[in-house]
C-alpha cells in the first residue's frame, strides 16, 4: 500500500528526520491559510498524489506570494495529473501540501528497501539526488551505494556512517545524517513498510538536512497489525473496480481488454491471460477468486468482472485445489441468473468436485459454453467475443 | 526415490485441530501420507482425527519421531510455527499458509541460517501448494489424483498453474515423481534452484519441469544452475507475459518492478542457457512428450 508524501514526512518526522514546515489543504483559501502560517516569502505547493515524477508534470509549483499559492491551489485541486509513473489514465489531486520553500546547496538520494534475493533490507544512497535512482542506477552505477542490513542485529552505527560520508555531507552535519538514517530505518521495521525513499534529502542553506520529499510504501499482508497505517489508505488513488475488489478481498487488476476474467489463482490468471492473447484476444482484467471460494465470493467475483462495460465476453478457469467445482458452478449459475448476462459465458472447470460442478452447470439449462482444456477456453473466448464484434458492427 | 518425501516420511501437521488443517489432514490421511500427529498448543494431550495432539512440535518430534511437517496456521502467527518445528529438529517443512507479512520472513530465513548447512531445515512456501510424491505420500493442499507415479518433477511457484502442468502430462501418460510449490510471496524458503539441485540428484527423475512467473531473478538462476551442474532436460513455462509492469498479479512476489524480470526477459534468458521453453501454457503437457520421447 502507497500513501501520500505529506503522510509520510508525518510518520518519518516522528522517527527523527527534518522536514520543512508545511500543512495540508483540500481548498485553495485553506492553501492560502497553510502559507499565512509558515514564516518565510516562498512555498511550494504540491499535489498529493500517489506518483513520482509529478514536478516534470505541473503537480509542484513554486509561489512568491499568497496569491500565488491560491492560484496554485486552484490549478491543482481537481486536476488529474499524469505522470511517466502513474499511466495514461492518471491520478486525480483532492489534496495539495503547502510547504515552507527551502534554498537548496546540495541533493542527495537515500532509500531503503527490502531485497528479495539477499532476504533483507537494503539502504541504498547517492551524493547525487533528485534524478531517479533507476536512471541514476544505469549511467552512473559507482555513484550508488548500497548496504545490507542482517536483520537479526539490525543497523549498526558503522554502516550508517558508511552511508553518511558516501553520501558526502560535512563532517558537522554526520550526527545528523545518521539520525535521519537510524530513524528511516526504524520506521520501516516498525511500521512494516516496504520501501522509504527520501529523494531528494538536501542540505539547506543554513546547513541542514531536510527530506524534501518522501515516499513510503507498506506489506498489504501486514495491514492487519498496523492499523494507524492501514487507516492512511487513500481510495482515490486506486482503480475503483480495484478498491472495490478489495474490500471483498478479491485480488483485481484493470487492464484494457474486452475479455472479462475469473480465475483461482494467481500463476493460472496470468497464464490464461498469455492464453487470451496468443489466442488473438486482449483480457479486460486480472481477477483471481482466490482458494476457498464460496458460491457467494464467486457472485461478487462476477458482478465485479461485469461491472466493467466494455467486457465483450467472460472466461471463468478454475482448476480447483482448495477450491471445489460444485462451488464455483453454483456461484456461476446464481449469478448468470440474477443478473441476466448480456455476453457469452465460457466456463471450464478442472479438479476437486469436476464432475459435480459440470453437472450443475449443464442442468442449469443456461447457455454457457463448456471448455475442457485451457487451449479450448481461451480459443472459445476469443471466438464468442468476436461474434459479439461483428454483430455489434452489423447492427444485429 | 522421489525427492522431499515418501511413503516412510512421518509428519505433523500445525495448526491440525483448525478447519483448514482438518479438512487437508483428512485428504492426506486418506491419500496414505504417514501423519504421526498435530500440534495445537493447549490442546495437548487430546486426540483429533485418531491422531495424538501435542502442545509443542519438540513433543511431537519426540513422541512420534516426525521428521516433516506442514503448517496450516494463520498469517500473524506462523512465521513463529516455521521457527518452532526448525528448532525441533523437524528436516523439511510445508508453509502453506497464505498473507506471512514480508517482514516476518525475513526473520524466518535468518533464524534457519543460524543452523550449519547440513542441519538446517528445508522449508518450501509459504503460500504454496505443498508437495507430493504420486502414490507415496502427500504433504499439501493439491487434488491428488491429476498426479500419476512417474519420472517427471515438477517445481511451480504457483499452485494451479502446477495442477494445469499435472494434468496436462496425466493426459499424455506421463508420471510424476515429485512435484513441489514453491510459493508465490517475495520471500521464500527454498528457491526454484534449490529443488533443481534436490531432483538433480534423484535418480527417479528423469526430467523437470520448471513453472515460473514475472518478477525476481529465480527462475534465470535455476536457469544457471541447470546450465552449469544439470545433466537432465529442464522444461520451462513463465507466466505473465501479458502483465503490465509496476503492478503487483495476486501474488506479492509477481510484480514487474526492474529490468530482467519480465516474462519476455526471463524466457530470453533462459534460452539463451539451454532450458526447453513451453511457448503457451497448454503447452505443457506437449513439450516434456517430446522431451521424453527424445531421450
Amino acid at each position: 500500500m502507497d500513501i501520500h508524501e505529506y503522510q509520510a514526512k508525518d510518520i518519518l518526522a516522528k522517527y527523527g528526520v527534518r522536514i520543512a514546515e508545511g500543512g495540508l489543504a483540500y481548498s485553495p483559501e485553506e492553501s492560502v491559510q497553510r502559507a499565512r502560517e509558515i514564516d518565510g516569502s516562498v512555498w511550494v505547493v504540491k499535489a498529493q498524489i500517489h506518483s513520482g515524477a509529478r514536478g516534470k508534470a505541473g503537480g509542484i509549483k513554486v509561489c512568491r506570494s499568497h496569491d500565488e499559492v491560491r492560484d496554485a491551489a486552484e490549478e491543482l485541486l481537481g486536476k488529474n495529473l499524469v505522470t511517466r509513473q502513474t499511466g495514461p489514465a492518471g491520478k486525480s489531486c483532492t489534496r495539495v501540501y503547502v510547504e515552507a520553500g527551502v534554498q537548496i546547496v546540495k541533493e542527495m538520494y537515500l532509500c531503503f528497501l527490502i531485497d528479495r534475493s539477499f532476504e533483507r533490507v537494503v539502504m541504498v544512497g547517492s551524493a547525487a539526488g533528485g534524478m531517479e535512482i533507476e536512471e541514476l542506477t544505469r549511467t552512473n552505477p559507482s555513484a550508488v551505494k548500497k548496504i545490507y542490513i542482517e536483520p537479526a542485529v539490525g543497523l549498526q552505527d558503522f554502516q550508517a556512517r558508511e552511508m553518511a560520508f558516501a553520501l558526502g555531507v560535512a563532517a558537522t552535519q554526520l550526527s545528523h545524517a545518521i539520525k535521519i538514517i537510524r530513524g528511516c530505518y526504524r520506521a520501516m521495521r516498525d511500521l512494516d513498510a516496504t520501501m522509504v525513499e527520501i529523494n531528494p534529502l538536501i542540505v539547506t542553506a543554513t546547513g541542514e538536512l531536510i527530506a524534501l520529499d518522501a515516499k513510503m510504501s507498506f506489506d498489504d499482508n501486514a495491514l492487519f497489525r498496523r492499523h494507524e497505517i492501514a487507516e492512511l489508505r487513500d481510495k482515490t488513488q486506486g482503480d475503483p473496480r480495484e478498491v472495490a475488489a478489495g474490500d471483498h478481498g478479491l485480488s483485481y487488476i484493470g487492464l484494457k481488454g474486452d475479455i472479462g476474467c475469473m480465475i483461482n489463482g494467481a500463476g493460472l490468471a496470468m497464464a490464461t491471460m498469455d492464453m487470451i492473447k496468443l489466442a488473438g484476444g486482449e483480457p479486460a482484467n486480472f481477477l483471481d477468486v482466490g482458494g476457498g471460494a464460496s458460491a457467494e465470493r464467486t457472485e461478487k467475483a462476477f458482478r465485479l468482472v461485469l461491472a466493467d462495460k466494455g467486457v465483450k465476453a467472460i472466461l471463468v478457469n478454475i482448476f480447483a485445489g482448495i477450491n471445489r467445482c460444485d462451488w464455483i458452478a453454483e456461484g456461476v449459475v446464481h449469478a448468470v441468473r440474477n443478473i441476466d448476462l448480456k455476453v457469452p459465458l465460457v466456463v471450464r472447470l478442472s479438479g476437486t468436485n469436476v464432475e459435480e460442478g459440470r453437472r450443475i452447470i449443464s442442468e442449469s439449462g443456461l447457455p454457457i459454453i463448456t471448455a475442457g482444456t485451457l487451449a479450448e477456453a481461451a480459443n472459445k473466448v476469443v471466438q464468442a467475443r468476436n461474434q459479439v464484434a461483428i454483430e455489434e458492427v452489423e447492427g444485429v | 526415490m522421489a525427492i522431499l518425501i515418501n511413503e516412510s516420511t512421518r509428519i505433523v501437521i500445525q495448526g491440525f485441530t483448525g478447519k483448514i488443517g482438518t479438512f487437508h489432514a483428512n485428504d492426506m490421511i486418506s491419500y496414505g501420507s504417514n501423519i504421526v500427529g498435530g500440534v495445537t498448543p493447549g490442546k495437548g494431550g487430546q486426540e483429533h482425527l485418531g491422531l495424538p495432539v501435542f502442545n509443542t512440535v519438540k513433543e511431537a518430534v519426540q513422541e512420534t519421531g516426525a521428521d516433516a511437517t506442514i503448517v496450516f496456521v494463520p498469517p500473524a502467527f506462523a512465521a513463529d510455527s516455521i521457527m518452532e518445528a526448525a528448532d525441533a529438529g523437524i528436516k523439511y517443512c510445508v508453509a502453506i499458509t497464505d498473507g506471512i507479512p514480508t517482514q516476518d520472513m525475513m526473520t524466518v530465513k535468518s533464524f534457519l541460517r543460524r543452523y550449519p548447512t547440513e542441519n538446517r531445515m528445508m522449508l518450501t512456501g509459504p503460500n504454496c501448494a505443498g508437495t507430493i510424491s504420486p502414490g507415496r505420500a502427500l504433504l499439501g493442499i493439491m487434488p491428488a489424483r491429476i498426479y500419476t507415479r512417474g519420472n517427471v518433477g515438477i517445481v511451480a511457484r504457483s499452485g494451479t498453474l502446477g495442477y494445469e502442468a499435472a494434468d496436462q502430462m496425466k493426459m499424455r501418460g506421463i508420471g510424476i515423481s515429485t512435484s513441489v510449490g514453491i510459493g508465490g510471496d517475495p520471500i521464500i524458503g527454498s528457491s526454484h534452484k534449490d529443488i533443481l539441485e534436490k531432483f538433480e540428484e534423484d535418480e527417479e527423475t528423469k526430467a523437470v519441469v520448471m513453472i515460473g512467473e514475472i518478477g525476481g531473478p529465480q527462475e534465470v538462476e535455476a536457469g544457471v544452475f541447470a546450465k552449469e551442474n544439470m545433466s537432465k532436460p529442464v522444461v520451462a513455462y513463465i507466466a505473465g507475459l501479458t502483465a503490465p509492469e509496476g503492478r503487483r498479479m495476486g501474488h506479492a512476489g509477481a510484480i514487474i518492478s526492474s529490468a530482467g524480470e519480465s516474462a519476455a526477459e526471463k524466457v530470453a534468458m533462459l534460452r539463451d542457457l539451454g532450458v526447453t521453453i513451453c511457448p503457451t501454457p497448454s503447452a505443457i503437457g506437449g513439450t516434456v512428450a517430446k522431451i521424453l520421447s527424445g531421450m
